[in-house]
């Protein structure tokens, strides 16, 4: 019984980890699905983590905060966008450059409003989001083996997590099932098609480009307002990159990124929980655990375990006449 | 203002790659704020070698007058509520209380290191304050060829060099007496303990307050924690959260946070669960009135401010500041009087005691790297 409530509060920390990177993961998949690659979704969610923590902080509203962080990280794939589809650069660049300048910026604008070091003032009551309990979750807790898996695993997460866990079959339903999902796809495949089909190439492009604004938004204000009580220098830390990966490793598909993000969150979890695992007599160190997103991403890039192809026309401008 | 923001982001965006261009534009920085005819026209025609210029720019404008000391913070950041705000706070009591000025910078990075102790040696800064060990190395490729500066070196002890005085803290002693406190006010009989980075300088904290809580109790079960293996860890708030939440389900609740910007999440999960938590370096028993048990404070801003005292006059060699030098301590103030019981504050008072009369003993973690009451 206590391995299983173990197991449990590893399940329901791993739920937690894996939520910033789902929505991170499912913005960078409509992003890279209609051939835009992002790698500066750590930049936004940073971005948007200081801007949602600021605006509650100041107003004393989350909601006003997620809006604060949703609107900065739109603006910084409107930059993306700019960049790379109206401009042509080169995306990759462009991403770069968003990392750096949310890196700098969050911390300097910080500074500047708060005067706390790059920080902003701790946040209080409405000012973060707080855990949704099931109705029964108290009474039903002590039914054994569901009653802990209602009322610990799935209750009492903030709203953000159960959003971003709705996302993943709207998203799928949006891909693969509507008009603007067809074309969607079909303008990181091949984007000619769509054009001479009389549709927007640059419209789709830009279109995937905000929705992943907003969805790194959304990831950004869970950092900085659910999980934390407000906004500390890099505290993204990395996250936008296993998201990258974990989008790989999904190979650019909705119910896989599911999949790959909590596979990495339970990793995480787990190298938390114990930070040496002994397996009778071998001892895997905390560090292995730590890399092993990483690892299994280079695997599967290597393609031990099927091929990873990304969307054909990735990377590349669109260019009507050559 | 606006200047400013955008050298400072454009200078983020280079910061990485343009380290060499950074010493050359701190003249053209120096420039942009005289003002006389020629000094403008300078400035326009090097504006883009400024925005090339690091975040450090900015951070300079103070002007180099002659042997102003200098301060060079750690990877943490000024603010970071912590180690490094310890002495920020030191180098601004000495330059408020004597009006004098002195030169700061905060790297961003490992590279600049060497660089940032360079410049301030070129440009005739004295004493030169470096925080943390991780300045050992530059520090001992830079120092020889600087032999009339004097250098500060806080948090490193093992360096032959003359112009270096070398600051040790005695971190397990001050964490000897938190963990005295965390086994008294523990009702589980577990508390834990949470580092940054996995190197043995934040071992040396926890292994001293393993030390601490095993004397009061020695059957309490310690759950101690890294954050992780890189310098990332320091600010990693969430999973501070995390590793906070994972040791309250096995117990825990009394936490002690080595961890830098770590720790912000690390007390405010504590607080938010309702448990206590145990701040270090600096004072933080304010950051949760009431939810912080006692800080563990190590008196980096002492050791600035008597350096910066001291000047050019600055005495060399290796110091130790331990409990009886006040260099280590338990910070006590309003914010956690409720939680400290009579008993808690005599147990303490009486262990500061013997330490310093030598009657106790505390495991250094560095004596043989490993320490005899905790695993990590």
């Amino acid at each position: 019984m206590e391995f299983f409530i173990t197991f449990i509060q590893v399940l329901d920390s791993t739920i937690r980890l894996a939520t910033p990177l789902l929505l991170a993961c499912l913005a960078g998949l409509y992003s890279e699905r209609a051939g835009i690659f992002d790698i500066g979704l750590e930049g936004k969610m940073l971005m948007a983590a200081f801007f949602s923590a600021a605006v509650a902080a100041v107003t004393g509203s989350v909601w006003l905060g997620l809006l604060a962080g949703i609107a900065s990280s739109l603006v910084l794939s409107g930059l993306h966008g700019l960049a790379s589809i109206t401009f042509r650069g080169n995306q990759l660049i462009s991403g770069v450059a968003i990392n750096f300048l949310a890196a700098g910026m969050t911390v300097l604008v910080a500074q500047s409003w708060f005067e706390q070091g790059g920080r902003t003032p701790s946040l209080f009551g409405g000012g973060r989001f707080t855990p949704i309990n099931f109705p029964f979750a108290e009474s039903l807790s002590g039914v054994p083996i569901i009653g802990p898996i209602y009322s610990e695993l799935l209750s009492g997460h903030s709203i953000l997590v159960y959003v971003a866990f709705l996302m993943v079959p709207a998203t799928w339903w949006i891909l693969y099932r509507t008009r603007f999902g067809l074309r969607l796809r079909a303008v990181g495949e091949n984007p000619a098609a769509v054009d001479t089909a009389g549709v927007s190439v640059v419209g789709l492009r830009y279109a995937a480009v905000a929705i992943c604004g907003v969805l790194c938004g959304i990831a950004g204000a869970y950092l900085a307002t659910a999980l934390q009580a407000g906004f500390v220098k890099d505290m993204t830390a990395g996250r936008g990159f296993i998201a990258l990966a974990a989008l790989i490793f999904a190979k650019w598909r909705p119910w896989h990124a599911m999949g790959a993000c909590l596979l990495f969150g339970l990793l995480q979890a787990i190298a938390l929980r114990f930070q040496n695992i002994d397996l009778g007599g071998v001892v895997i160190p905390v560090q292995a655990m730590d890399a092993l997103p990483y690892v299994l991403t280079v695997v599967i890039l290597a393609g031990f375990v099927g091929k990873a192809v990304p969307p054909r026309a990735g990377g590349e401008p669109y260019v009507k006449e050559r | 203002m606006v200047k400013n923001l955008l050298t400072t982001v454009v200078a983020n965006v280079l910061n990485s790659r343009h380290h060499n261009s950074y010493a050359r534009s701190q003249w053209v920085n120096g420039a942009i704020f005289a003002p006389t005819d020629n000094n403008k026209r300078e400035y326009k025609m090097t504006l883009m070698k400024s925005l090339m210029g690091a975040t450090t720019a900015v951070a300079l404008t103070a002007g180099a007058a002659l042997a102003d000391p200098a301060l060079i913070f750690d990877l943490g950041g000024k603010f970071d509520k912590s180690f490094n705000e310890a002495a920020h706070n030191g180098a601004s009591r000495w330059a408020e209380e004597t009006g004098g000025s002195y030169n700061e910078i905060e790297i961003q990075s490992e590279a600049q290191r060497e660089q940032a102790l360079r410049r301030f040696a070129e440009s005739g800064s004295n004493p030169i304050i470096t925080m943390g060990f991780g300045m050992a190395d530059p520090l001992s490729a830079v120092a020889a060829d600087y032999p009339d500066t004097k250098f500060v070196a806080v948090d490193v002890t093992w360096l032959d060099i003359p112009n270096i005085r070398q600051i040790g803290f005695a971190e397990h002693e001050g964490s000897y007496l938190v963990g005295m406190m965390a086994a008294m006010a523990s009702e589980s009989g577990t508390v834990g303990f949470i580092g940054g980075m996995d190197i043995p300088l934040i071992r040396h904290f926890g292994c001293g307050y393993a030390q601490g809580a095993k004397a009061v109790n020695p059957d309490i079960n310690i759950v101690a924690n890294m954050t992780g293996t890189t310098p990332a860890a320091w600010n990693d708030p969430v999973k501070g959260s995390e590793l906070t939440k994972a040791q309250i389900s096995q117990g825990a609740d009394v936490i002690y946070a080595a961890a830098g910007g770590t720790g912000v999440g690390v007390l405010q999960t504590a607080a938010d669960e309702g448990i206590l938590s145990i701040g270090v370096d600096s004072n933080q028993n304010h950051l949760h009135p009431g939810k912080v048990l006692t800080s563990m404070l190590k008196r980096v801003d002492v050791a600035v401010y008597d350096a910066m005292s001291a000047g050019e006059d600055l005495e060399t060699g290796v110091f130790q500041m331990g409990l009886a030098e006040e260099g280590v301590g338990v910070a006590m103030d309003d914010n956690n009087a409720p939680l400290v019981s009579d008993e808690m504050k005599g147990a303490v008072d009486k262990a500061r005691q013997d330490i310093i009369d030598g009657n106790v003993s505390v495991v250094s973690y560095y004596e043989n790297d490993s320490c005899p009451a905790l695993q990590f």
